[in-house]
């Protein structure tokens, strides 16, 4: 076996770990589009249920019509802001989390509505979707981490940068979301 | 393990992933051992070594795979287990697909098993193909974020792969039985010792100590694998665990989850040795009290409840403590 053949056997090898490597750092990174497009999925599974709830709720609550008109009104932000960017859309979802949080602080206070079989239905079906929310965007924030931490680590940390794979950021709560009042959805 | 440091999941997964690949390395290495030891001793050649551990592995491979493919509709049956949709239980489905969401995983079947014992498990030979299910004792039991602890370890048991590697370390095991049950077979009512051979490995004196090894190792090789065994199926359990705080992010759920099960004395009907592995608690209980620590397919809860306030850095309970949560393995 002569030198050249050796060199030839390891170029070959480094040729073929640079191959793995690469795909990868894509597999990842489309891991992390995929996560953002299911966020969306649950965003909008959430507009879908609203309508439903607030027809269910409205007949029994006499006084509160205002908290009612808030969720409306917020849901129909959420929509529109739906084509203004990531940003404001995320503002405004939280927005229609806290809309829905005090909806529910307040159907509490409702003895029929809680014994309301299609309420108490609705209130299921909106918890999940809260939870899956959270989750969506828990998962997201893993396969960023994920993403990050191999462009970050020895060995594609090299490829990392010949490639212009960059650090993607990571799902933050908003700060209004800290601020609204802590209601047990479950 | 007595110190319970204030620790993060990741890291408890990474013990606990090394921990159950070494010791399933181990079981490797006692077959591979076992196999040359039996070999030598017997043709005096290395040679033969290796084809009867080749031949005992593809046995015991074969007799694996009717389980691999079936055994999940086999224990279904056995648990009398009735599947359930999103209109049946909607709860229920709702926390499993919370959970998948958060583990990317697709939806598992989901069952519901009648019996006021409480008691869940998974099983699949990989997360597309993959069942769960629930006894209605679990379902009433718990609120929702004892039952989201629950479902979590038990997908975690869908997600790491558990039932396979399960399996293919009871492939090994068996096949340490198998090798171990001939050898020994053959030695004392078959061929009547060893033959001899022509000195062409200095075989002779070598070969009739290996021969006495090869007899000792038969015998205590299947009790060590066993054991090993054991020791894998607790590591997968503390797995599990850690996993499904990975999905939750909240330990108290599945720590409530465990304490309420640990309460409950009652054993599970439909399950026995065969399939208690499979359980999230050992559901044979009124057994485990004779058998505990090493012959135990799950860890004490005790202990399970105390890595699991390590996450959150809560002292561990002690055994006084813990006085209220009878039944503890």
């Amino acid at each position: 076996m002569g030198p050249e053949l050796i060199i030839i056997v390891v170029l070959a090898a480094i040729v073929v770990v640079g191959i793995l490597i690469y795909n990868g750092l894509i597999q990842r990174r489309l891991r992390i589009d995929e996560a953002f497009a299911q966020i969306d999925v649950q965003l909008k599974r959430r507009h879908d249920l609203i309508p439903n709830l607030v027809n269910a709720v409205k007949d029994y609550m006499g006084f509160e019509q205002d908290v009612l008109t808030k969720v409306t009104q917020a849901r129909a932000n959420a929509v529109a802001a739906g084509a203004q960017g990531p940003v404001a859309q995320a503002q405004a979802e939280n927005q229609l989390t806290g809309a829905l949080r005090s909806l529910f602080a307040v159907v509490e206070n409702y003895p029929e509505l809680k014994a309301n079989q299609n309420v108490l239905s609705l209130q299921e079906q909106l918890t999940t979707t809260e939870n899956q929310i959270s989750f969506s965007r828990q998962h997201y924030n893993a396969v960023v981490l994920d993403y990050n931490q191999a462009i970050a680590t020895f060995p594609s940390v090299l490829l990392a940068g010949m490639f212009g794979f960059r650090r993607r950021d990571f799902f933050a709560a908003e700060p209004e979301a800290s601020q609204v009042p802590v209601v047990s959805l479950r | 393990m007595g110190i319970h440091v204030a620790t993060t999941f990741y890291n408890q997964i990474a013990a606990n992933r090394r921990n159950s690949f070494l010791l399933a390395l181990g079981v490797v290495l006692l077959l591979g051992v076992l196999g040359m030891v039996i070999g030598y001793g017997v043709t005096g050649e290395t040679a033969g070594g290796l084809a009867a551990t080749g031949i005992a592995a593809t046995v015991g491979t074969l007799a694996a795979l009717g389980s691999y493919f079936a055994g999940d509709q086999l224990v279904l049956a056995v648990s009398r287990a009735k599947e359930v949709d999103e209109a049946s239980a909607p709860q229920l489905f709702n926390v499993v697909r919370e959970l998948t969401l958060a583990a990317n995983l697709p939806m598992p079947r989901v069952y519901v098993i009648d019996d006021t014992a409480p008691n869940a498990f998974a099983t699949g030979r990989d997360p597309r193909h993959a069942s769960l299910a629930i006894t209605t004792g679990l379902l009433q039991k718990l609120d929702r974020e004892e039952l989201q602890g629950v479902i979590g370890h038990e997908l975690s048991h869908i997600r790491n792969y558990d039932i396979r590697f399960s399996l293919i370390v009871g492939v090994l095991v068996g096949s340490i039985a198998l090798l171990a049950d001939f050898f020994l077979r053959f030695t004392f009512w078959g061929g009547g010792g060893r033959r001899s051979r022509d000195d062409r490995d200095g075989g002779g004196g070598l070969q009739a100590v290996v021969f006495v090894v090869a007899i000792v190792l038969a015998i205590l090789a299947p009790i060590a694998a066993r054991l090993v065994q054991l020791a894998v199926s607790r590591q997968r359990e503390y797995l599990a665990d850690a996993s499904s705080v990975e999905l939750t992010r909240n330990p108290h759920g599945l720590e409530g989850a465990l304490a309420k099960i640990a309460e409950d004395q009652e054993p599970l009907e439909a399950a026995n040795r065969a399939t208690q592995h499979l359980y999230i608690v050992n559901p044979i209980k009124k057994l485990e009290e004779r058998s505990s620590g090493l012959m135990s397919t799950h860890p004490p809860i005790l202990e399970r409840i105390n890595r699991l306030r390590a996450l959150t850095g809560e002292r561990p309970l002690g055994a006084a403590e813990a006085a209220s949560l009878q039944g503890l393995d």
